[in-house]
């Protein structure tokens, strides 16, 4: 077990090494609260002196001693018996993160959230709840890792999110498995009236297999989910990723965006779904993909269901090759080939779309410039 | 006088068809050159293949370049030398700000500032609100044309082909785009060849010499205005008998 520590950076470096790609930030100076779930423990939590009466960060387990209501989030928005995944959690779980943003605050750093396996062939099972109460506008930041390289491992983690009335909350998860992780989550969240969800979800390094569908509801008045994510599927990963929004309240709204690149030997499913169960919502789907070896497997599958007349759905998907025409087009600009399709890659991957505090960006792209330098 | 491009006995093979028979053009330093043509006459043909699209096959001939053979060398080499290229229809590119395609123009990192001078060229092209914005994406066609020829003239070349730098393009643009190519082949002594089918360009751009470009033949070598009043007045098939044609070459 890694010691309980007060510093962050007194987590030894071998633990650690990593976490930065996955947007941590280790000396927390440009975060609002952290915690960190090692293997089955919590084994740090803070939250910055400026925000201690503004939010909420601590342990699932321990939110749930120290308060009673948080019962009534529990399971509520994600079925115990949806499938083996969550019927394994519900039996029994390790923690995960509990992070509360009190009414009314707006919280000018995010949050972040480390989940990291270290243990060869164990399985992390988590249940993570987030709360952003009434009016509330914040950024969260949660990185997921496995920490040794060449030893399998199962991630199953449960997230149930609740926005409240008037809130803003921009949810970002960067997964960072290895060859060997099986993922597994389970998340769905809950939209009031006037609520804005954004999710951003990033996935550039392999993994060996992640399937999950997060779902949004937006069940109140003029409520708002996001979903945008980006994909990058190398070395015989396989990548089953959804994005479903239920479009339940008058004037509801909803946007999918999902950009991927398929690369040797990876296999990709691209799904969305969105059900118009109001007269008056409107949603989008966005997928885009690329392909760019012969040995690799993409597919786009939108879904776009209407129950009442008067919801408005479109989806727009496109995958394929890189376009020839763009990438003579650089190199009449003196780009050689590889650093058109360097750049091309690059600007597909763009999180401009996200929505993120600038310091997360920027460390998003230069992840991405990572991924992309190395194809 | 210093030849900046000749096209030799040129064959040119697009998606197994010959558009370009053979044709001989020689552009000399310091001017710009206009090539007139109807639809489907191959002008587009002969710019790319000049330029060293791969989809336009040399099947035979050749193009020197300041005397140097470049007919095997690619599109990187050939902007290398000193060749440049403004599409007629440029694609879009989603993700790439025009800022930072520019400052690739320019030989500069992302983070790099533009110089004084820089920032002057993008203002005068009126595209300084667009420079965030993915290159041109959703951009009217007179703004794709202006930050085509922007573009152009950030990479200082010795040759600007220009494919059909008036069509879709309104008046203004037409007018600012036509001065700053002028503006450019004066101060550089660079050359250019302006592809067109309409002669507006001609009001705001100095060129003393025009051509037609007909079933894969060059004809009639004369001074642009007087070649666009001839077609205007009698049709480009009239060109092919024409009994005033003036010279061989320039």
């Amino acid at each position: 077990m890694v010691q309980k520590e007060s510093v962050l950076t007194k987590i030894p470096h071998s633990i650690l090494e990593g976490v930065y790609n996955v947007g941590i930030d280790v000396d927390e100076k440009a975060r609002s609260g952290t915690l960190f779930h090692v293997d089955q423990d919590t084994v740090y939590t803070k939250i910055s002196e400026y925000f201690r009466d503004k939010i909420e960060i601590m342990d699932t387990k321990k939110a749930l001693t120290k308060y009673s209501w948080l019962q009534d989030y529990m399971w509520k928005l994600v079925d115990p018996d949806k499938d083996e995944f969550t019927r394994k959690v519900d039996k029994e779980y390790s923690g995960g993160y509990f992070m509360r943003i009190l009414p009314g605050v707006a919280v000018t750093l995010p949050l972040q959230s480390c989940l990291m396996i270290t243990k060869k062939d164990s399985e992390q099972r988590v249940h993570n709840i987030i709360i952003a109460e009434e009016g509330s506008n914040a950024n969260i930041i949660t990185g997921c890792i496995q920490h040794q390289t060449g030893e399998s491992a199962t991630h199953l983690g449960v997230s149930e999110i609740y926005v409240k009335k008037g809130a803003t909350l921009n949810f970002t998860m960067i997964h960072n498995w290895t060859e060997q992780t099986m993922v597994r989550p389970r998340s769905a969240t809950l939209i009031e009236e006037k609520g804005n969800f954004v999710s951003n979800y990033i996935c550039l390094t392999p993994v060996k297999d992640v399937q999950m569908y997060p779902v949004a509801f937006c069940d109140g008045e003029d409520s708002r989910a996001s979903f945008n994510s980006i994909l990058y599927g190398h070395r015989d990963s396989s990548l089953d990723i959804g994005s479903r929004a239920v479009l339940n309240g008058k004037g509801s709204k909803a946007e999918l965006i999902t950009r991927t690149i398929a690369r040797k030997d990876s296999a990709i499913f691209a799904r969305g779904r969105m059900e118009g169960n109001n007269a008056d919502c409107r949603g989008h789907l966005e997928c885009r993909g690329l392909i760019l070896d012969e040995e690799a497997y993409l597919e786009a599958v939108p879904e776009l269901v209407a129950k009442k007349q008067g919801a408005e759905l479109t989806h727009e998907a496109a995958v394929g090759k890189i376009s020839e025409s763009e990438i003579l087009y650089l190199m009449t600009r003196r780009l050689s080939r590889d650093q058109a399709i360097s750049l091309i890659i690059r600007g597909f991957m763009n999180v401009g779309i996200m929505g993120l505090p600038e310091n997360i960006s920027t460390e998003i792209n230069r992840i991405i410039d990572m991924v992309a330098e190395a194809s | 006088m210093l030849n900046i491009l000749e096209v030799r006995n040129l064959k040119v093979i697009v998606e197994d068809k010959v558009i370009l028979k053979d044709v001989n053009l020689e552009l000399t330093e310091k001017k710009n050159y206009v090539m007139f043509g109807p639809n489907g006459s191959g002008k587009t043909t002969l710019i790319n293949a000049i330029m060293g699209l791969p989809q336009y096959k040399i099947a035979s001939g050749k193009i020197l370049f300041l005397g140097e053979d470049i007919t095997t060398k690619s599109v990187e080499e050939r902007s290398k030398l000193g060749l440049a290229l403004a599409f007629q229809h440029p694609p879009e590119i989603n993700g790439i700000k025009l800022s930072s395609l520019l400052k690739l123009c320019v030989g500069k990192e992302a983070e790099d500032d533009f110089s004084a001078e820089e920032k002057e060229l993008i203002d005068a092209f009126h595209l300084g609100e667009f420079l965030e914005r993915d290159t041109n994406v959703g951009f009217s066609g007179g703004e794709r044309k202006r930050a085509e020829v922007l573009q152009m003239l950030l990479l200082k070349p010795r040759l600007l082909l220009l494919d059909e730098p008036d069509s879709g393009v309104d008046v203004e643009s037409l007018k600012l785009i036509g001065e700053q190519i002028q503006k450019y082949v004066e101060e550089s002594g660079s050359t250019s060849l302006i592809v067109t089918h309409k002669g507006d360009i001609l009001d705001y751009v100095d060129a003393k010499y025009a051509c037609v470009l007909l079933k894969s033949i060059v004809y009639c070598f004369a001074e642009p205005k007087r070649i666009y009043e001839n077609i205007k007045k009698s049709g480009y098939e009239k060109c092919v008998a024409c009994q005033e044609r003036v010279e061989e070459s320039w």
